[in-house]
C-alpha cells in the first residue's frame, strides 16, 4: 500500500461569484500517485473548484495548499514555482492556433529547462510518440481532429512532467473509441510516471475506468455530497442523488439541471 | 580510466576498457532537472574517445520519465555512427515499462522534423493569385448578399433588427461623441492658429473663419470623423463578426435558418449610415468653435463677426455635400470591417490580421472615394 501522502489540500474552500456563493466551505485531500476525480451535474461548481485549484481564481476564504504551499496567499515566486507543478488539459485543448504541434510542445520544455535543441526535438517526438501523435509534428490545430487536440494538449500539459495533472472533462466532444483511449493513455501515465491526476468530469463510464476516489459536488448544500471509490459509491451510497447521477436517472431538479 | 561527476539527485560514472568499450553507470533520479547537463556532460567525457560500443548500467536508477530516457535517446544516436551499439542492463521492471510506453526501441533513428519544403516562386504565384481570385470571389458575393438584403429590408421594412439598429447606433454614434468632439475642437483650433499666421500679415484675420469652416464642412469633417469610426467601430465589427466565425456562431446562424448577412451586417449599415453624417455635423461644430476660440482669443475678432463670416462662406451645399460624402465613408467602414470578419480563418491570429485589415482598408478607401467625390464635383458643380 502506497503511503497516503497529500499532494493538493483544500481547507474550507469558499468560493463566490459577486454575492453567489458556488462553493460552501469544501474540504478534501487529493494523496500522492492517485487518479481523484470531481463528479457532479452542470452548475454543481466542478469548474469552479478547478479553477481554484490551479490558481485561475482567488477563494474568497480557505485555503489551497499544492505540495506543501497554499496558492491563494503566496508571494510571486513561490506561485510560479507551484505553477511548474502542475499541468492543465483544457476542455477545448487551448493549443496555440499559430504554432504546430511540435512548436506548442516545444514552449515550455525549451523556456524552462536547458536541453540543447535537438534534445528539446528528440523530447518533443517522444512526448508526441506517448501520446500517439507520431508524424503529426508539423500540424496545426486546426489542421487535426478534436481528439488528436485533446491529445496535443495532453502532451503539452505534461511536457515538464509535473507532479499534478488536472484534466477539464477530458472525454467532452470525444467518440467512445477515441474517449476510452485517452482513458487509457491516463491511467497508463499515472501507473508509469506517478504523475497525480485531478479529474473533472461526469463521463460516468471513465469515472469507473479511470478513477481510484471520487468526490462529488452538489448544487443542493453548494459542497461535497459524497466522497469514495466510485464503485463503491454506485452500489451502497443511501444518498438520493448520488444514486441518481450513478444510475444515470432523471429526477425532479436533482441530478442534473 | 574513470570519469564521474555528481549532479542534484543524480550521479554517473563512466569507464573505458581497453578495447574502447564504455560502461555508463547512472544512479538516483534522471528526470527534467538534470537531464540538459546529463547530455552534455556525458557527450564531453566521449567526445574525445569514441567507443566501440556503450553499456548503460542502469541498476541504481531509482527514477527515470521521458527526460531520463532522453539521455539514452541522445546516447542511442552518438552511438549509431559507431560499430557497435547501446546496451541497456540491469534496468527495473518499473524503467523498462516507462521506455516501452515511450516506444524506446524505435526512437532516436533519423530523428527530424522534415519542414514542408517551401514551394517554387512559380507555385507561389500561381498559389497567391488562386488566392487573390477567391477573395475577390469572396468580396463580390458578399457585396451581392448585402445589397439583396437591403432590397429586401426597404421592402419588408418590419424585418430589420430595430433593437440591434438602435444599439449598434449607440455604439458608433453616441459612445464616439466625446472623442469626435475633442478631437475635431483641437483641429479647429490648430488650423486656425495656422492660417492666421499667414492671413495676419495681409490684416485678413476675419478670413480665418472662412477657411476654417469650408476646410472642414467640405473636406476634413468627413473623412476625420470616418477615419475615427473606422478606427473605433470598423475594427469591432471586424473583431465581432470573427470571433463568432470562428467560434462556430456564424454557422449556428446559418443553420437555424437566419441570414448571416441580414442578420449582423444590415442593421450595422442602417445605423452606421444615419448616424455617422450626424457625427460629422458635431465633428464640423465643433471644429468651428475651436477657430472662434483662436479668433476672440488672439486676432482680436469678436464672436459676432466670426459667426457671421462662417455663415456667409457656407453655402447649404457645402453642408449637404460634406452629409453625402460621410455617409458613404460609413457605409465603407461598415461593409469593409464586416466583410474582413467573414473572411476570418483559423484561430486568435486570423482574427487580429482581419482587424488591422479592416480599418487599413477603410482608410485607404475612404481617402480614395475622397478624391472620387473631389472629381465629381469638380465636373458637375
Amino acid at each position: 500500500m502506497m503511503k497516503r501522502k497529500s499532494v493538493i489540500q483544500v481547507k474550507d474552500l469558499v468560493a463566490k461569484y459577486g454575492d453567489d456563493i458556488i462553493l460552501d466551505r469544501i474540504s478534501f485531500d487529493v494523496y500522492e500517485g492517485e487518479i481523484f476525480a470531481v463528479l457532479g451535474g452542470s452548475g454543481s461548481g466542478k469548474s469552479t473548484l478547478l479553477k481554484h485549484l490551479i490558481g485561475l481564481l482567488q477563494p474568497y476564504s480557505g485555503q489551497v495548499i499544492i505540495d506543501g504551499d497554499d496558492i491563494a496567499n503566496c508571494d510571486e515566486q513561490t506561485f510560479h514555482a507551484i505553477l511548474r507543478k502542475i499541468g492543465v488539459l483544457y476542455q477545448s485543448a487551448a493549443l496555440f492556433g499559430s504554432m504546430t504541434l511540435a512548436e506548442n510542445v516545444a514552449m515550455p520544455i525549451s523556456e524552462y529547462t536547458d536541453l540543447p535543441k535537438t534534445s528539446v526535438d528528440n523530447l518533443v517526438k517522444m512526448k508526441l510518440n506517448l501520446v500517439h501523435l507520431d508524424g503529426y509534428e508539423n500540424h496545426l490545430p486546426s489542421e487535426i481532429s478534436g481528439g488528436m487536440k485533446k491529445r496535443a494538449g495532453l502532451a503539452r500539459a505534461m511536457a515538464l512532467n509535473p507532479k499534478i495533472l488536472f484534466f477539464d472533462e477530458p472525454s467532452a466532444g470525444l467518440d467512445p473509441v477515441t474517449s476510452a483511449e485517452l482513458d487509457n493513455l491516463i491511467v497508463n501515465l499515472n501507473k508509469n510516471l506517478g504523475t497525480t491526476m485531478v479529474i473533472v468530469t461526469h463521463e460516468l463510464q471513465s469515472i469507473f475506468a479511470v478513477a481510484h476516489r471520487v468526490i462529488m459536488l452538489h448544487l443542493s448544500n453548494r459542497g461535497i455530497i459524497a466522497e469514495g471509490d466510485p464503485q463503491y459509491l454506485r452500489d451502497h451510497s443511501q444518498n438520493p442523488f448520488v444514486k441518481q447521477f450513478f444510475n444515470r436517472l432523471a429526477g425532479n431538479n436533482a441530478g442534473i439541471d | 580510466m574513470r570519469n564521474s561527476e555528481d549532479l542534484q539527485s543524480c550521479r554517473y560514472e563512466v569507464s573505458q576498457s581497453e578495447d574502447g568499450a564504455v560502461s555508463l553507470r547512472i544512479q538516483g533520479r534522471m528526470d527534467a532537472s538534470n537531464a540538459g547537463r546529463m547530455i552534455e556532460g556525458i557527450k564531453f567525457l566521449l567526445k574525445d574517445r569514441p567507443p566501440s560500443s556503450l553499456t548503460v548500467d542502469l541498476e541504481k536508477v531509482t527514477y527515470l520519465d521521458d527526460f531520463g530516457a532522453l539521455v539514452l535517446v541522445e546516447l542511442k544516436s552518438l552511438m549509431t555512427g559507431a560499430k557497435d551499439k547501446l546496451y541497456i542492463t540491469n534496468a527495473s521492471n518499473k524503467v523498462e515499462d516507462v521506455l516501452s510506453i515511450l516506444n524506446f526501441d524505435t526512437l532516436g533513428q533519423g530523428i527530424s522534423f522534415t519542414k514542408k519544403p517551401s514551394p517554387n516562386m512559380f507555385t507561389r504565384l500561381g498559389e497567391g493569385v488562386f488566392r487573390q481570385a477567391s477573395d475577390l470571389t469572396f468580396t463580390f458575393t458578399f457585396i451581392g448578399s448585402v445589397c439583396l438584403s437591403l432590397l429586401y429590408v426597404c421592402l419588408h421594412p418590419k424585418s430589420l433588427r430595430t433593437n440591434d439598429t438602435f444599439l449598434s447606433m449607440e455604439k458608433i454614434g453616441v459612445d464616439a461623441l466625446p472623442i469626435v468632439g475633442l478631437i475635431s475642437f483641437l483641429l479647429g483650433l490648430i488650423m486656425a492658429f495656422m492660417s492666421s499666421v499667414q492671413l495676419r500679415q495681409f490684416g485678413a484675420n476675419i478670413y480665418v473663419a472662412s477657411l476654417v469652416s469650408l476646410a472642414m464642412v467640405r473636406e476634413l469633417g468627413p473623412i476625420m470623423t470616418a477615419i475615427i469610426v473606422a478606427g473605433r467601430s470598423g475594427s469591432a465589427f471586424a473583431a465581432e463578426i470573427g470571433t463568432m466565425k470562428i467560434s462556430e456562431e456564424i454557422d449556428a446562424l446559418f443553420t437555424m435558418g437566419f441570414d448571416p448577412t441580414r442578420f449582423l451586417v444590415v442593421p450595422k449599415i442602417v445605423a452606421s449610415v444615419i448616424v455617422v453624417p450626424f457625427l460629422t455635423l458635431f465633428s464640423n461644430l465643433f471644429a468651428i468653435l475651436g477657430g472662434l476660440v483662436v479668433g476672440v482669443f488672439m486676432l482680436e475678432l469678436t464672436a459676432n463677426a466670426y459667426v457671421a463670416q462662417t455663415i456667409k462662406t457656407l453655402t447649404l451645399f457645402d453642408v449637404f455635400w460634406g452629409f453625402l460624402k460621410s455617409g458613404a465613408f460609413a457605409l465603407l467602414i461598415t461593409m469593409v470591417g464586416c466583410l474582413r470578419g467573414f473572411q476570418v480563418k483559423g484561430g486568435a491570429v486570423g482574427v487580429g490580421r482581419a482587424t488591422t485589415s479592416a480599418v487599413v482598408s477603410s482608410i485607404f478607401l475612404i481617402i480614395l472615394s475622397d478624391s472620387i467625390f473631389a472629381i465629381i464635383l469638380r465636373y458637375w458643380g
